[in-house]
């Protein structure tokens, strides 16, 4: 079972895949002349948004003809969201047996990998409680995604490749979630980067999508620097890559020191402190975040399912796997949680200015991921665990919900055109208000339950940092409030700002887009309460068996729990942050729509800082890309060219020359003239011969 | 054991493909005579060293297939012979033979035969490299390779033919005078040239140091390490494509077998010595060759630069002396030749429509040609090591090694996974990705059916050792164990240096 569940997608992949090659076999064997005057092997199609912004200078305003037959569309459609659909049964079967049940964990070896000297990495499957919650997590989003791109990208004619991206990662996500060693963790980790490239990239005629592509492949690859050396330090310390003994080992090399880069360092903590740099890249944290806003460029399916729901929660999910590092190394639970703090907040503030409807949810998820990482950083993984699988649920409900709205709007983006929108499409306002609440968290849907315990295990909990991370997370509380409701009234309520055309043609989206939206808006209401108890209440132990570990002296999970830790005002911040949020986001947007802009008038740096971002992006340019360039292009014209060529082959030959034409010159032609340089000659070996004593 | 046995096969055949193909008449008729016979004799060649590969035991740490023939007296021997870091090498030679042949089949038309005669003679010669277990036959074979290429390279080579052609001999013409100097002092110092007798042969200290840095100029060059690399780029991108395609694939790799063959095993202490110098110039090159590419306005040069880093990754794995690093060395260099090897044959392809390598004049190639989009995005991501790619096992394998050696070595070299990503997706996008703005490209045809078959089967290929590397390192496993064992014994009373 846990083959097939890891495996359909693949399947589904590589028969979609090669149904889209095959569809296109016969224009690959047309000549050279046919190819002159047929357009029809464009492959990108005319993508949603490159509509709103390219309209000028592409002529294609007709649906350009598909270069693939209905039929394989339609194939691919059907085989790719099939096979995930059964995957996603049989993951909630796993569910139910390994996570709900009594059933022991799993573990599938599929082949052998890498056998090297004592370094031994096998391709295997090992789903205990953390990774069935994975692994419902990603199938549920998945499949869900899967049938809402029928119909949101049904205008695209290159949707069979846009559906085997979407299996094609699915696949690579789950064998990261199912990894038995950090070696194939590491493969699925690359290998959802790959497919969040190809899908950030999908409309690959858009510079910005190419950039955006490209950005966030060598983004997440500088996290990934560190989760490769992380990765080699774990096995020259343990001997091994795989789970098991790794953690049996922890607690033998709690005490070690290794040498790296001169410094004597714990090794626990420099291991998991690496580790978790690739946590960082995957997960946009604070300092390798830049990555993400721009991975809007994809379509929106993908947002949801890649930039909110799955892979980016892949970091928490690693630190999660890794709890027994990380409860030996206190320092590095420090780092995870001010990063993951700063990231709440920061993330926070700049969602409050944002203007694109996707933007504004992908600072939020940046945000909320934060949040996730403060719970690591308390030592309370399963409520990181927890905001993940609730988180899942309303923000792909949210993301969903914004491409419903960008369908109906006909590809605008921008929520300041928006506005009244309630009475065009009031299904899809109706299932992003329940998003909305649910992420800001009104008691009793599922991001109350979750987010609530984040706060309570940042303020009870004893790492250094933790009064900072429980500031930043009661205030990003408060700036989340603020944000979606400034959100969801911007697009929803008022009157709208949407030219005529665009809002009377306003349109609800069809049922096979709608129909995932229900699911996961009855996720984001009742995801939370079944599971309270499992994840961080009485039913802990037996929920988890043993798949998150906490050291002897974490007691931050139970003292949440003590009325004599935790005063009774904290679990009510969160609500009155809600609340403070709401009223303050109905009087700007609703009441007096010219305060924010006054507001912004009279602060005009704070504003810029915030809508640029913190100037991140700016900065960066600076520091890296521009002096990488200037770096690149000195040391191949002036190290290769000047220093290199010049003292070695080009200035030898030109040396000879010298050379050459001087001994020309000695060649006189008076025997004399040759006859003393042979002398000479002669006169010097005897001296040398005799000196170096050489007869023997 | 007779005299003459299955290698000699693999080093005859060619040559008599060669012969054959030079027989052919100066006309239409003759060239494609030429072609054929060509393909077929890189073919049966391949077929052949199947053979050999068939029986050839994995457990085996020692010399395998050998056969012996007094040659110049009895001091130094016709003997041929293939362990496990030889036998991956003669294998990818025999493989990718054919395809530079088919890669060659419409590109070249001037002095077809000839063309075709040197690169048989050719194969025989790289066949020779990998294959020869006496120290001379070896030099033979390994100097004698630079005269077809530096042929192949000035006569079908591009405008700036000459130039690089002998900026190519001049590099590794340097090199080799310094290696048979050592060459001669082995003989007088052993008594022999037997390259088996070599191995169990104990050098002094002293000699050890210069004998280790003779050799070192001769495979630096070929590698080529910072900084006696300049000459790659320029043969690179004035050779035709399947010279760049060898040059890649194999003529580099002989540096490399050659520090595993020689300089690790005879010249223990030394390597030792060395080892932290060579981390230096690898992490160098690795660094410093991966900023350049990114500047490359050639896509040749580009790719031809990231083969210097990706070189890099080798000579780190092999002087760090443990198991990870030196097969790792091993299977980065057999990925490699894969890996580069597609990469100029796409390069190739748009080439020999467009007759341009400038990344300027290429964009939204996907547009018109997206099979070709689809398996050069392949072979791109195996060049930036993505896992699932053979390109992932060798990176990972010797940055792994390289980490027990020394960190800052590891720290600076896995630098190079964030700058390959930069400059292979950046390449990639300026030419495949984005509209279709030029003009002259709208009607440039996708991939036909001989440039399918030259690309899948590198594509299966690197796929498959990127899944299921154990083909290549179970074969090279017993002899590298072999090998860091003598160093191990060679060094003795320094061991506590190692690792």
């Amino acid at each position: 079972m846990a083959t097939a569940i890891v495996f359909l997608p693949l399947l589904g992949f590589l028969i979609a895949g090669l149904a889209t090659l095959l569809a296109h076999k016969p224009a690959a064997a047309k000549d050279v002349l046919a190819f002159g005057n047929a357009d029809h092997s464009a492959h990108a199609g005319h993508g949603h948004a490159e509509h709103a912004h390219d309209d000028h200078h592409d002529d294609h305003h007709a649906p350009e003809p598909s270069p693939h037959a209905e039929g394989v569309s339609r194939f691919a459609e059907v085989i790719t969201t099939g096979f995930l659909g059964v995957s996603c049964v049989l993951a909630w079967a796993m569910f139910v047996q390994v996570a709900l049940g009594s059933g022991a964990p799993v573990r599938v070896t599929v082949a052998e990998w890498i056998h090297v000297g004592g370094f031994v990495a096998d391709w295997a499957l090992r789903i205990d409680t953390l990774t069935a919650v994975m692994l419902v997590v990603v199938t549920t989003v998945s499949c869900l995604v899967h049938l809402y791109s029928i119909g949101y990208m049904h205008e695209d004619p290159a949707r069979p490749r846009f559906m085997a991206y979407l299996s094609l990662f699915t696949f690579a996500m789950l064998m990261l979630v199912t990894s038995d060693n950090l070696v194939q963790m590491f493969f699925g980790w690359e290998g959802v980067g790959l497919a969040s490239y190809l899908l950030i990239g999908f409309w690959f005629k858009k510079k910005s999508a190419n950039d955006a592509a490209m950005k966030a492949f060598i983004v997440n690859r500088v996290g990934d620097f560190g989760f490769a050396l992380g990765i080699f330090l774990t096995f020259w310390l343990f001997g091994a890559v795989t789970f098991d003994p790794i953690f049996a080992g922890v607690a033998g090399q709690a005490k070690t020191s290794v040498s790296f880069l001169g410094y004597q360092v714990p090794a626990l903590e420099l291991a998991a402190c690496l580790l978790f740099m690739g946590a960082m890249g995957k997960s946009a944290q604070f300092l390798l975040h830049t990555w993400l806003p721009d991975a809007m460029e994809g379509p929106t399916p993908v947002s949801a399912l890649i930039h909110a729901a799955t892979m980016v929660t892949a970091g928490v999910f690693m630190v999660a796997r890794l709890s027994p590092i990380f409860e030996y190394a206190p320092f590095a639970q420090s780092v995870v949680l001010v990063i993951g703090a700063t990231t709440a907040f920061f993330a926070a503030t700049v969602g409050l200015v944002q203007n694109d409807i996707k933007r504004v949810i992908a600072y939020s998820t940046c945000s909320q991921l934060g949040y996730m990482f403060v719970a690591l950083g308390t030592g309370v993984y399963g409520a990181g665990i927890y905001h993940l699988f609730t988180h899942a649920f309303f923000k792909a409900l949210l993301f969903l919900g914004a491409g419903s709205v960008i369908h109906a709007m006909h590809h605008e983006q921008d929520i300041r055109k928006m506005g009244g929108l309630m009475k065009k499409i009031p299904f899809t306002a109706t299932m992003m208000l329940i998003g909305t609440i649910a992420l800001t968290g009104f008691p009793f849907t599922a991001g109350f339950y979750s987010k609530d315990a984040i706060i309570e295990a940042a303020y009870v909990a004893h790492q250094p940092g933790h009064v900072y991370a429980f500031l930043c997370v009661v205030l990003a509380a408060f700036m989340t409030s603020f944000y979606s409701w400034r959100l969801w009234f911007l697009t929803f309520a008022g009157q709208t700002r949407a030219d005529k055309h665009t809002y009377d043609h306003a349109h609800e989206s069809p049922l096979v887009m709608l129909i995932p939206l229900a699911v996961l808006a009855v996720g984001a209401i009742a995801a939370g309460a079944p599971f309270v108890a499992k994840f961080i209440g009485h039913d802990y132990e037996s929920f988890w068996k043993g798949a998150l570990f906490m050291g002897a002296n974490n007691h931050t999970l139970h003292d949440m729990h003590d009325h004599a830790k935790l005063p009774s005002w904290v679990p009510w911040t969160p609500f009155v942050m809600m609340v403070a949020g709401f009223v303050l986001a109905y009087f700007f947007y609703l009441k007096w729509p010219e305060l924010p802009k006054g507001l912004a008038e009279r602060h005009p740096s704070l504003y810029r800082f915030l809508l640029n971002k913190w100037y991140f992006d700016e900065l960066y340019d600076r520091i890296f890309v521009r002096p990488a360039r200037c770096l690149g292009h000195f040391l191949w014209k002036k190290g290769d060219g000047m220093v290199i060529d010049g003292f070695g082959p080009d200035g030898v030959s030109a040396a000879v020359l010298r050379v050459t034409s001087r001994v020309a010159k000695l060649q006189t032609g008076y025997v004399y003239h040759y006859a003393f340089a042979m002398l000479l000659g002669v006169a010097g070996f005897v001296t040398w011969y005799l000196f170096s004593g050489g007869a023997h | 054991m007779f005299g003459f046995g299955i290698l000699t096969g693999l080093l005859v055949l060619p040559l008599i493909g060669a012969v054959f193909v030079l027989l052919q008449k100066n006309d239409e008729a003759g060239a494609r005579n030429a072609r054929w016979a060509a393909f077929w004799t890189t073919i049966v060649t391949f077929l052949l060293s199947l053979v050999a590969l068939a029986r050839f035991d994995n457990a085996k740490a020692g010399f395998q297939l050998v056969e012996r023939m007094n040659w110049l007296g009895d001091t130094i021997v016709y003997q041929l012979g293939v362990d496990g870091v030889a036998m991956p090498f003669v294998i990818l030679t025999t493989f990718l033979m054919p395809f530079c042949i088919a890669a060659s089949f419409y590109s070249i038309k001037d002095r077809t035969k000839e063309y075709y005669a040197l690169f048989l003679l050719l194969e025989t010669l790289m066949i020779g490299v990998f294959a020869s277990l006496d120290l001379v036959l070896f030099y033979v074979f390994f100097e004698a390779g630079l005269i077809p290429m530096f042929l192949i390279i000035g006569i079908w080579g591009g405008a700036r033919r000459i130039y690089a052609s002998f900026k190519f001999f001049l590099y590794t013409l340097l090199g080799s005078v310094l290696m048979l100097l050592a060459i001669m002092a082995m003989y007088w110092s052993a008594g022999t040239t037997d390259i088996v007798k070599l191995l169990a042969f104990k050098f002094p200290s002293g000699m050890q140091y210069w004998l280790w840095l003779a050799f070192f100029a001769s495979f630096a060059v070929k590698m080529p390490m910072w900084p006696v690399h300049t000459w790659l780029p320029d043969a690179h991108v004035e050779a035709p494509t399947a010279g760049s395609v060898i040059l890649a694939g194999i003529l580099l790799k002989m540096g490399g077998y050659g520090f595993i063959r020689f300089s690790l095993p005879m010249f223990p202490e030394a390597s030792l010595y060395f080892a932290n110098f060579v981390f230096a110039l690898s992490v160098i090159a690795i660094v410093y060759t991966s900023l350049v590419a990114m500047m490359q306005e050639d896509i040749k040069k580009l790719i031809a630069y990231s083969s210097v880093a990706h070189m890099g990754f080798v000579t780190m794995g092999l002087f760090t002396l443990n198991a990870q690093g030196v097969q790792g060395a091993v299977f980065q260099m057999v990925s490699h030749g894969l890996v580069s090897g597609a990469l100029f044959l796409c390069v190739g392809i748009v080439y020999d429509r467009m007759h341009t390598r400038m990344i300027s004049a290429y964009g939204g190639l996907v547009n018109k040609m997206p099979l070709y989009a689809l398996v050069f995005l392949l072979f791109t991501m195996a060049n930036v090591g993505l896992p699932g790619t053979s390109g992932f096992v060798g990176e990972f394998l010797t940055l792994l090694g390289s980490y027990k050696a020394n960190t800052w070595v590891a720290f600076f070299a896995t630098t190079g996974v964030i700058l390959s990503a930069a400059y292979a997706l950046w390449l990639f996008a300026r030419v495949v990705y984005g509209k279709l703005e030029k003009h002259e490209l709208e009607a440039i045809p996708d991939l036909d059916k001989r440039e399918l078959a030259l690309l899948v089967p590198l594509a299966l290929l690197v796929v498959w050792f990127g899944v299921q590397p154990g083909g290549i390192l179970e074969m090279s496993q017993a002899s590298v164990d072999g090998i860091i064992a003598a160093v191990k014994a060679g060094v003795g009373g320094k061991l506590a240096l190692m690792n």
